[in-house]
């Protein structure tokens, strides 16, 4: 029982983490352009920063 | 004509052309610190070094602060300071580095979408939810002791309540909203189940009762919300692709002034008395007539008909004509607000006929069904609590009937099949704008064509030599290829293999091309300037010259020929048992040509906007499911009119708009395959609500004997929902449209 009360805190501030950085990931633009993303991986221009 | 406009695209700016580089900064929306944002479509590119080559061609220019490909929607946005350059040497530097481009109209093309946003993260605090009170639950039905379970439910209320409240908002807002005019959809049980469970389970909570149904709220709203999202992204995808053709209205002219010069103006400032120059392949802004200047001109998207009309000093044009090869000085007759497109907007808007009537098949099927439901576990409430006269049980069981009956199944049977059919569609080059819109296509047993663009290519093709030696077809042709005239594009495009003529070739607009070899002159052109004798009214416009030395001495006729699959898609809709009629705007000749050849029985010509729209209500009225096919300014009236309308991506603006389905592929066998998709999806949607209420009938007197426990809820709900989601994915299966052919522009 003392163990859950440790656990249980633990468990949904990792879940509250990935929700945070999900909503952060969608709220910045990074799957505005999935294809897109895909495809600069492979070009090696120092101008190409992701925005 | 239409579909040369858009192979040439608009990327044929002149830097030095002040008025095109108005008409760039009219696409623009301002950012921050003075800068502009304008957004291309560049239908080409697909790989990394595109991606590469474009941006590194914009940077280089001083104006440009930012440029950056978004491979997924096929557009570049890019940010330019004004005052340094001229937005047209953006255009001309994505042409320069070899990719056709041309600019996306901002006001029709909003950057973000609210509604998605919402949705998202509403779908991302419900899964979270879901997912952290499910892992209490097992704990809780795996038989946790008295002090957990109570500790577990509580903990889990604490997710439940805040999630519920976020994440249902898009169903409470929709359920207030049919209950506020008096009606009922899907949504209305959804609240009113998600709605009671939670307080039971509240009420359990903190009574340290047994059940608390907290994971079947929760997970409820997420398997609806994903039913919602991808609906909403199925029609966001169609309304990008949409939004990616090219817009043929323009959103100005080039102005006239007293001065001489000339300078852009916005189409909403033109006034009557203005004076305009209407360059060439310009599409008239508002209605007109020509000053200065004589030429030919299509008006085949206006009045239907399919060969070039000629025109002179004095002739009334109206808006949406396409200007030929020759520049014309026209005097404004109308305000936009007046103009021919505006009176055809009038038009549609009063003809809403088929769709304002027509409710959508799940709320037809929520309406029988909420009572019901309702009535049920309102029965089951009293019923127990009078036998028994354990009123709390009697809740408890009421609210178990409810969620057990909760219509997830049903919320995805119907969105689940359409997304299917939507995204096979797509794959097609075939884009659906809206859900209803397939529904009323399986009624479908009525369909009306257009002529001009829809059933033909709305370009003229060599139909025979009708005098002369065909010897002579060769030269003619090869004349013919001086000239970027409609009849003569056509004549040099029946000879594989051209040979340059010899001598000195000149273009006369308006009569034809004059070749002077040696002492001979050679004449190619209309009847006059051949001094062939006067043309019957039936061939006028459709037939070609030759002569020398004022003898003619070859003859050409010329037809807008149907496109290549024209037949086959008749053929097969006929054997649908489909009626079928055209609906022309042009010559009785021209129509009862192409009626005969894909053996049509019916078929109107010289129809009004007006015709076609009464025709339609008419059939309407008369009680056929109908579908027109158009693509014209004088179809959309009855495009709008029709059950279901559909256009090719060539068609006018005013037509898109109109319609329900584009198709991008240019094959007219889209329309059987829309239809067979529409039926099957049909078939579909109704066993996947047979399933929903044998699932019912199952479930239902479980849980009004009080069988039902939060576990049995959860695996019930879960596995109906999947079972739909699997049957649905069955529209996959069957053949597909054979590929978009060459020349029609496809987007993915």
């Amino acid at each position: 029982m003392s163990g859950l009360l440790v656990l249980i805190p633990i468990a949904l501030m990792l879940g509250l983490g990935a929700l945070a950085a999900f909503l952060w990931a969608v709220r910045s633009g990074q799957y505005e352009d999935l294809k897109g993303a895909a495809e600069r991986i492979l070009s090696d221009d120092p101008h190409d920063r992701p925005q | 004509m239409v579909a040369a406009d858009l192979e040439l695209g608009h990327n044929d700016f002149a830097p030095d052309d002040a008025s095109a580089s108005d008409e760039l900064l009219a696409y623009s929306v301002p950012a921050a610190d003075g800068a502009r944002t304008i957004e291309f479509v560049v239908p080409d590119v697909y790989c990394a070094a595109c991606i590469v080559s474009i941006e590194a061609a914009l940077e280089k220019l001083p104006q440009v602060t930012s440029a950056r490909v978004n491979l997924s929607k096929r557009r570049v946005r890019v940010g330019f300071r004004p005052g340094i350059g001229s937005p047209i040497e953006l255009a001309a530097a994505i042409t320069a580095s070899g990719y056709r481009n041309h600019p996306l109209d901002p006001a029709a093309n909003s950057a973000r979408d609210v509604a998605l946003a919402e949705l998202v993260r509403s779908l991302a605090v419900a899964g979270f939810a879901a997912a952290n009170i499910m892992l209490f639950s097992v704990s809780v039905w795996s038989g946790a002791d008295l002090p957990t379970r109570n500790l577990f439910h509580w903990v889990s209320a604490l997710i439940a309540l805040p999630a519920i409240v976020y994440a249902g908002r898009p169903f409470y807002r929709s359920a207030f909203a049919a209950l506020r005019v008096g009606r009922t959809n899907m949504d209305v049980p959804i609240t009113i189940g998600i709605s009671l469970a939670t307080g039971l389970s509240l009420f359990e909570t903190i009574t340290s009762g047994e059940h608390a149904y907290f994971d079947a709220s929760t997970m409820l709203l997420f398997f609806l919300l994903i039913g919602r999202t991808l609906d909403h992204l199925m029609r966001e995808r169609a309304r990008g692709a949409l939004g990616n053709l090219e817009r043929l209205t323009p959103l100005g002219a080039t102005q006239l002034r007293s001065d001489g010069t000339l300078g852009f103006i916005a189409a909403d400032r033109i006034v009557p008395g203005m004076r305009l120059l209407i360059r060439p392949g310009d599409r008239l802004p508002v209605d007109c007539r020509i000053v200065d200047g004589t030429g030919e001109v299509d008006a085949s998207l206006v009045t239907g008909e399919s060969l070039p009309v000629s025109v002179a000093p004095g002739a009334r044009l109206v808006a949406g004509i396409v200007n030929g090869a020759a520049s014309l000085t026209v005097e404004a007759l109308q305000p936009v607000a007046e103009s021919f497109l505006a009176r055809m907007a009038t038009l549609m808007a009063d003809a809403e006929g088929a769709r304002t009537g027509y409710r959508r098949l799940v709320d037809r099927v929520a309406a029988i069904y909420a009572p019901v439901l309702h009535t049920t576990a309102a029965a089951t409430f009293l019923g127990w609590g009078l036998i028994t006269g354990n009123w709390h049980g009697a809740l408890v069981n009421a609210v178990a009937v409810l969620i057990i009956t909760c219509p997830c199944a049903l919320a995805l049977a119907v969105p689940m099949v359409q997304v299917v059919a939507a995204a096979r569609l797509f794959r097609s080059g075939i884009m659906m704008r809206d859900g209803a819109a397939l529904e009323r296509a399986a009624k479908v047993d009525a369909v009306f064509f257009d002529k001009t663009g829809t059933l033909t290519l709305g370009q003229p093709s060599l139909t025979a030599q009708t005098f002369g030696d065909p010897g002579l077809a060769p030269f003619a042709a090869a004349i013919a290829a001086h000239s970027s005239h409609p009849l003569a594009r056509a004549l040099a495009a029946s000879v594989g293999n051209l040979r340059p003529v010899a001598g000195d070739v000149r273009e006369i607009p308006g009569a034809g091309v004059e070749l002077r070899d040696g002492g001979t002159i050679w004449r190619l052109g209309n009847a006059r300037f051949c001094g062939a004798p006067d043309e019957t009214p039936d061939t006028a416009g459709s037939r070609v010259y030759l002569s020398s030395g004022g003898e003619v001495r070859a003859a050409f006729a010329f037809e807008d020929a149907a496109r290549p699959d024209a037949a086959d898609a008749i053929a097969d809709l006929q054997q649908r048992n489909i009626d079928l009629e055209i609906l022309s705007g042009d010559t009785p000749g021209a129509v009862a040509a192409i009626a005969h050849d894909l053996a049509i029985p019916n078929f109107k010509a010289r129809q009004s906007p007006q015709d076609k729209l009464d025709t339609i209500t008419a059939a309407t009225t008369a009680g056929e499911c109908v579908l027109m096919v158009g693509d014209g300014i004088n179809d959309a009236p009855a495009l709008r009119a029709a059950a279901v309308s559909v256009a090719p991506s060539d068609a006018t603006d005013i037509g898109r708009t109109a319609a329900d389905f584009i198709f991008t592929n240019g094959r007219l066998t889209s329309v059987p395959f829309l239809l067979d998709i529409a039926r099957r999806a049909e078939h579909l949607v109704v066993e996947n609500l047979s399933l929903a209420v044998i699932y019912n009938a199952v479930a239902l007197p479980l849980a009004i004997m009080g069988f039902v426990t939060p576990l049995i809820a959860a695996l019930a709900m879960s596995g109906s929902s999947v079972l739909v989601v699997l049957n649905a994915m069955r529209l996959n299966l069957g053949p597909q449209l054979r590929p978009a052919n060459d020349t029609a522009r496809t987007i993915s």
